[in-house]
């Protein structure tokens, strides 16, 4: 029986046997991603042995620079815990440092092929890659970078075949926003992607998709390999690597079109993503306070420059706070030298370093008591962003940009419409 | 067997209700003050050692935030639902709070009434109105985790991590967290 690229991916990484779906199975884990939040005493115990220190990979994303004496301490006991065990790739505050998901990508730690585990749960994101991530949550990371095991339940795939072409207004969050519309909630189902449009979508775009398939309440999430992709990984990390395709007879739970071509601009309302989704023009009109551009799914240079496209030339309203968070050192000086950082700056934009800050409503940009939010970040959820009588509403980050400058929120059409891509 | 008083959950509680962004670095005490404080305000307080949980589908969906410590510490002897979301379920294993999936369970419980968990043959019975639902079977290895404290003391027995600190509340510090209460 054929099989999908998941099943292809746990079963090597399950020593060969085959896995089907129901079945609960013990895996090699390729790479362990330790994050700061990691090293907090609520996660925390001292690490006294590694399965092996190559394989662990430490990023700082989420409390940094460190905003208060708690997060000072877990970062001393990450920066002790790198030291006691020769961890090289190590990802500190400072020229190197981002968020994890988007370090395992540039950096190439998320090889085609292999399994990549961390706490967080968006580390489903590397299934851009044709990499199997997923978050496993502090402890299971932990007994994951002590004895290089974790375990998984088998799910059954979902196939998705991408075909069409996206207008210019409309971006790789409106395809996760129109998936979420059609499809709802995937109760754990793995998800793969590919289909002939594939090679359209640049790798940030099937990004921001692998990571808010999180937000399906998906499984694993993979997309197929091309060209682009393996290019894209050579170029980054000399480590050899199997990308893997489904086999012609892969046997799916559903296997579904998505057509690009059919997509427009799309608002989740607050509190909830599925079943809550809308077209941006039953939406407009309505007054916000706040707007964020950012997050592992949102903060990538492509993002960054269609927010560009729409604030070219405008300003921020007045009462409107727009924060924007590249997802990485990299990405904010890649961004500076295009012109953008200006562009943001000249419009009243504030700029953050590379963080989950604004997204989490951790410790940068959180809102206050009954204040609307438009966000191109990962969650709307009841109380994530701040006070829990806030409401926030998801958006991508052309229409997040657009509705800074209106004020309220606002369809991206009319400031990106009549402009040269 | 496990019996306890339930409190009744909708569908889809999300882990940033149980443990809210800013709360989960606070202190234990602190922390827990913020459980479902954007939806049910003062519940902690009303908690009792014991009590259980039965709720709807995709229950913890979202974060990874380690929310099942925060059940843990409040007491709450098992989390009963429709479904749990993969990730919150080993969250559940992995830092111990025992949690079944019992598809059927929110629509057979009224919130005050007291339900019975049998670990042997994964039955959970209504016990005012007699109703007998069966839960999903859990391995007899997760199990044992998700009642001994979850996979650090299992690490720390083998000298893999060190002991938690006792000041603070460590993933499967018992000293900190009190004990269901079981029947």
């Amino acid at each position: 029986m054929g099989k999908t690229i998941i099943e292809k991916i746990l079963a090597r990484a399950a020593g060969g046997r085959s896995v089907a779906p129901g079945d609960a199975f013990v895996v090699d884990v390729d790479i362990a991603v330790l994050i700061d939040s990691n090293f907090f005493p609520v996660y925390w115990r001292e690490i006294r042995k590694v399965a092996d220190p190559k394989k662990i990979v430490v990023v700082f994303d989420h409390r940094i620079p460190a905003p208060d004496r708690a997060s000072a301490r877990a970062h001393a006991v990450g920066r002790e815990f790198v030291k006691r065990f020769g961890i090289e790739r190590f990802h500190d505050v400072g020229p190197d440092q981002g968020i994890s998901h988007v370090i395992a990508a540039e950096w190439g730690y998320a090889l085609p092929g292999s399994l990549l585990v961390c706490s967080d749960s968006h580390t489903g994101s590397v299934g851009a890659f044709n990499c199997a991530g997923r978050g496993i949550g502090g402890a299971d990371v932990v007994y994951a970078a002590i004895t290089g095991e974790t375990w998984f339940r088998m799910r059954p795939t979902i196939r998705y075949d991408i075909v069409g072409k996206l207008r210019p207004e409309v971006v790789s969050k409106d395809v996760f926003l129109s998936l979420a519309h059609t499809y709802g909630d995937h109760r754990q189902d793995n998800v793969e992607f590919g289909g002939p449009a594939l090679a359209d979508l640049s790798l940030d775009a099937r990004r921001t998709i692998s990571t808010m398939a999180t937000e399906l309440n998906a499984g694993f999430v993979v997309f197929e390999p091309d060209d682009l992709l393996i290019e894209y990984v050579r170029k980054r990390n000399p480590s050899p690597f199997e990308p893997q395709w489904p086999d012609p007879d892969a046997t799916y739970k559903d296997r579904r079109v998505v057509d690009l071509s059919a997509m427009e601009p799309l608002v989740a309302l607050p509190d909830a993503i599925i079943g809550n989704v809308v077209p941006v023009g039953q939406a407009a009109g309505e007054p916000i306070q706040q707007a964020f551009i950012g997050s592992c799914a949102n903060g990538s240079f492509d993002d960054l420059e269609i927010a560009a496209r729409v604030l070219a030339g405008h300003r921020v309203a007045a009462g409107v706070r727009l924060l924007i968070t590249p997802a990485s050192q990299a990405i904010y000086r890649q961004a500076l030298k295009a012109g953008l950082i200006e562009v943001f700056t000249e419009a009243g934009a504030i700029v953050t370093s590379a963080s989950c800050g604004v997204c989490a409503g951790g410790h940068l940009g959180v809102l206050g008591p009954n204040e609307t939010c438009i966000t191109a970040s990962t969650r709307n959820l009841k109380g994530r962003m701040g006070d829990p009588t806030a409401c926030i509403y998801m958006a991508s980050p052309a229409t997040v940009a657009a509705s800074a400058i209106a004020g309220a929120i606002a369809h991206p059409g009319e400031f990106i419409g009549n402009m040269p891509s | 067997m496990i019996a306890g008083r339930i409190w009744k959950l909708g569908d889809n509680i999300s882990t940033d209700l149980i443990m809210p962004g800013h709360s989960v670095y606070l202190p234990e005490e602190e922390r827990l003050r913020f459980v479902f404080q954007a939806t049910r305000p003062g519940w902690a307080k009303n908690v009792r050692p014991g009590d259980l949980i039965v709720a709807g589908s995709n229950f913890g969906t979202g974060s990874s935030r380690p929310a099942p410590l925060s059940f843990r510490s409040l007491g709450i002897a098992c989390l009963l639902a429709d479904s749990i979301t993969d990730l919150f379920y080993r969250n559940c294993v992995s830092f111990g709070l025992l949690a079944l999936e019992c598809p059927g369970v929110a629509q057979a419980f009224e919130e005050d009434q007291t339900a019975e968990v049998s670990l042997e043959d994964f039955t959970v019975r209504n016990r005012t109105t007699g109703r007998i639902l069966q839960a999903a079977r859990v391995p007899e290895r997760l199990v044992q985790l998700m009642v001994g404290g979850g996979v650090f003391p299992l690490l720390e027995s083998e000298g893999l991590v060190g002991p938690a600190d006792p000041t603070e509340a460590s993933p499967g510090n018992t000293r900190a967290n009190p004990s269901p209460s079981v029947i």
